[in-house]
């Protein structure tokens, strides 16, 4: 019998490609024998923004990248832009980054935790980290005034010191983390068929993750240890003492299951930052107008995708020359074409569900 | 106290028009007519319950309110919806086979009619008393998949294509352990009379006496409906909506709203005359009339079935392949096998 494959057009308007993603598969029956991602239905020319803004004009437009972290995507460039002044953040500011950072990074790996279990089908656990995932927005919004685009980072600092009703509330909440964990743990991971659906598939070889420069659970979901808050710590991660979750085989599973536990292992840092957190201002000696010497700087920092960062170019006025940004949804999406030959078309949703993408971030 | 509301109805609508001297022929169709339009108003009311109830159960399950503005307690939202598809445009695509689509959200709700016609709702409650009901009903309940498939391939869509050829695959291969479930039940009584089968379980219902037929049958039922763990067919995060993804405004309504939960009213209906012992009163407690104790016995099944809907992620299809083909339809054929071993040495020893 003759038969022949046909291209199944999947986004940019789909249920399951996390927004505005596009994927031309050509398969065979439901076996994908070739796929083409095509990224950029929501690109904005961040990079090209930024050259006809103010340094500090910046910082809002980062939040627009990863939405669902928008915090740490603040830090990525303050930081760069720290470096190239040469600017001193006080103590106290980068304690308040480490907590707000672990916060957001808590709640995108919900956000990728219950996403995932409803593009394997489980609508259910959606809710139910969304759900969470208010009480941890209700806190970055007792900070920072917004419950999405925070932009509470300034060059030098942060923008304000935590309120006194954000102690109790933080204390309450981490409280109830690890609860939450052990809830999505009943719900989605202790699942038969949910097993079943992600372990063994979507295999990515520890050798290929590095050789495609892939980064953040994705890379240590094959098992590669390499986290830059331990490999090369930042601001003042070298002070806290936590683990780096690591996957075994490079399955879907895996890289799902490393977000709860990354989950677990952010309430520790919070913990141990509230401890230690010193007195102090919260923003540093800084000019009043921001003007960088000519020069270069580039700083990276692990968000909650994998490694971001941030490349300034300074020709000594006060915007930037050029802004650069390595965006990890972006290049961990690189290996995405290949992976998914010779699965079938419900795990190409379980394959991209598990990379986590956003598309903010990977258009830019 | 009730017991005979609707017996006792039609006896006295039989009366009436024989008394305008009618003769016999036509009175029973006119009778027939009736009691048809009984069973399109009841899926009809009972489709627009559901919807809310599953609305509600969903809502529940997600810590959620749920419906909650229109009337108390957003008992009125289902009319709202279906005020609001009924005014809605059926919008025909290009390219579309046009009789074959306009005719399978028609042609849908058939089969779960037709299957009505044969189920025993209450005692001496059918409005055909068939000698064999059950394989009627089984060989017009597996009709539905022709009509998923036609609207599949009527329209003209790759996503719609993908689901109408699992649809075929899925409830092909899902019928047999259906059957051979319900085998088991048919061995002991010895009859295909769905009235029969529900007086042979005056002793003893044959959750107890057939409880792997039962598990097999309430997964097979789950496939059937194509509701979750099953619902490849839809899909959602997959393929959109499969079959119905062209279809708008009414035609939708047909097939997600009136179609899929007819249809679960029938594997339900069919889970509580098998294997619940029908409209039998449990614990003698037959004060309670024998139509309630059907509906009672029947929501239940289906409280099961939105409760596991909404736990459950969705198996791949050829993990659904997989499951369908090695492990119920070996564990029926077992049970078909214990149960004629049983049935053997029970008569043997004279039980």
């Amino acid at each position: 019998m003759k038969t022949q494959t046909y291209y199944l057009n999947l986004g940019p308007q789909h249920p399951s490609t996390h927004g505005v993603f596009r994927i031309i598969l050509e398969l065979d029956g439901e076996v994908v024998v070739k796929a083409t991602p095509v990224p950029g239905y929501l690109h904005r020319g961040i990079e090209k923004l930024a050259e006809a803004r103010t340094y500090t004009q910046v910082i809002p437009y980062t939040d627009r990248m990863d939405y669902l972290a928008a915090m740490l995507m603040n830090w990525g460039y303050v930081e760069a832009v720290e470096k190239l002044m040469g600017i001193e953040v006080p103590e106290r500011a980068e304690y308040i980054r480490v907590i707000v950072g672990e916060l957001s990074r808590i709640a995108s790996h919900m956000i990728a935790t219950g996403a995932y279990g409803a593009d394997i089908g489980a609508l259910t656990a959606f809710t139910y980290t969304f759900r969470d995932r208010e009480y941890v927005i209700d806190l970055l919004e007792m900070v920072s005034g917004s419950r999405m685009t925070f932009s509470y980072f300034r060059i030098g600092g942060v923008a304000a010191d935590f309120p006194e009703e954000f102690y109790p509330a933080v204390k309450k909440l981490l409280d109830q983390i690890p609860a939450m964990c052990d809830e999505y743990d009943g719900l989605i991971t202790g699942n038969e068929i949910f097993q079943a659906r992600t372990k063994f598939v979507g295999i990515i070889p520890p050798e290929v993750a590095v050789d495609y420069s892939l980064s953040g659970p994705v890379l240590r979901g094959s098992g590669v240890n390499y986290d830059l808050r331990k490999v090369r710590p930042y601001s003042v991660y070298d002070r806290f003492d936590f683990e780096v979750p690591l996957g075994k085989n490079g399955d879907c599973w895996d890289r799902f299951r490393i977000r709860i536990e990354e989950m677990r292992q952010s309430k520790r840092i919070i913990e141990q930052a509230l401890e230690q957190m010193p007195e102090g201002p919260v923003l540093g000696k800084v000019p009043k107008v921001i003007k960088p010497p000519v020069g270069d700087a580039y700083a990276e920092i692990e968000s909650s995708k994998g490694v971001y960062g941030c490349y300034v170019v300074s020709d000594g006025s006060p915007k930037p020359y050029r802004v650069h940004f390595r965006r990890p949804s972006f290049i961990n999406l690189g290996y995405l074409g290949k992976l998914l030959e010779g699965w079938k078309i419900a795990d190409v949703i379980a394959i991209l569900g598990s990379i986590d993408i956003v598309l903010g971030e990977v258009d830019c | 106290m009730g017991e005979n509301i609707f017996v006792d109805f039609t006896a006295w609508l039989r009366g009436l028009i024989s008394g305008l001297g009618v003769p016999d022929l036509f009175n029973d169709i006119i009778l027939m007519i009736v009691k048809l339009a009984a069973i399109i108003v009841f899926i009809a009311l009972n489709a627009t319950w559901l919807v809310y109830m599953e609305r509600k159960i969903c809502a529940y399950i997600q810590s959620r309110v749920g419906p909650r503005h229109h009337g108390p307690v957003g008992l009125l939202q289902p009319v709202f919806d279906v005020v609001k598809l009924m005014t809605k445009e059926i919008v025909l695509p290009k390219n579309v086979d046009l009789v074959v689509f306009l005719l399978a959200p028609v042609l849908i709700v058939v089969p779960p009619i037709v299957a009505y016609s044969v189920l025993p709702f209450g005692k001496d409650m059918v409005a055909i008393d068939m000698n064999i009901g059950l394989f009627f009903l089984v060989a017009v309940t597996s009709l539905s998949t022709i009509m998923f498939w036609m609207a599949g391939w009527a329209s003209n869509n790759k996503y719609s294509l993908v689901g109408g050829m699992r649809v075929v695959a899925q409830m092909v291969s899902y019928e047999l352990p259906l059957v051979l479930a319900m085998l088991g039940v048919v061995m002991i009584t010895g009859t295909l009379n769905l009235s029969e089968v529900v007086n042979a379980q005056k002793n003893v219902w044959f959750i107890f006496a057939q409880p792997i037929a039962f598990l097999i049958y309430f997964i097979a039922g789950v496939a059937e409906t194509n509701r979750p763990p099953f619902d490849l067919v839809e899909g959602e995060s997959e393929i959109i909506a499969g079959p119905y993804t062209e279809y708008a405004g009414m035609g939708f309504a047909m097939f997600y709203g009136l179609a899929e939960f007819a249809n679960m009213m029938v594997i339900s209906a069919m889970c509580t005359v098998m294997f619940l012992g029908g409209w039998l009163a449990p614990f003698g407690l037959t004060f309670i009339p024998s139509w309630v104790w059907f509906f009672l016995k029947m929501y239940l099944v289906i409280f099961i079935f939105m409760w596991v809907r909404w736990t459950f992620p969705r198996i791949r299809v050829d993990q659904l392949m997989g499951f369908g083909w090695k492990v119920l339809v070996p564990l029926s054929l077992a049970n078909i096998f214990i149960t004629g071993t049983g049935m053997y040495i029970y008569r043997a020893i004279g039980w």
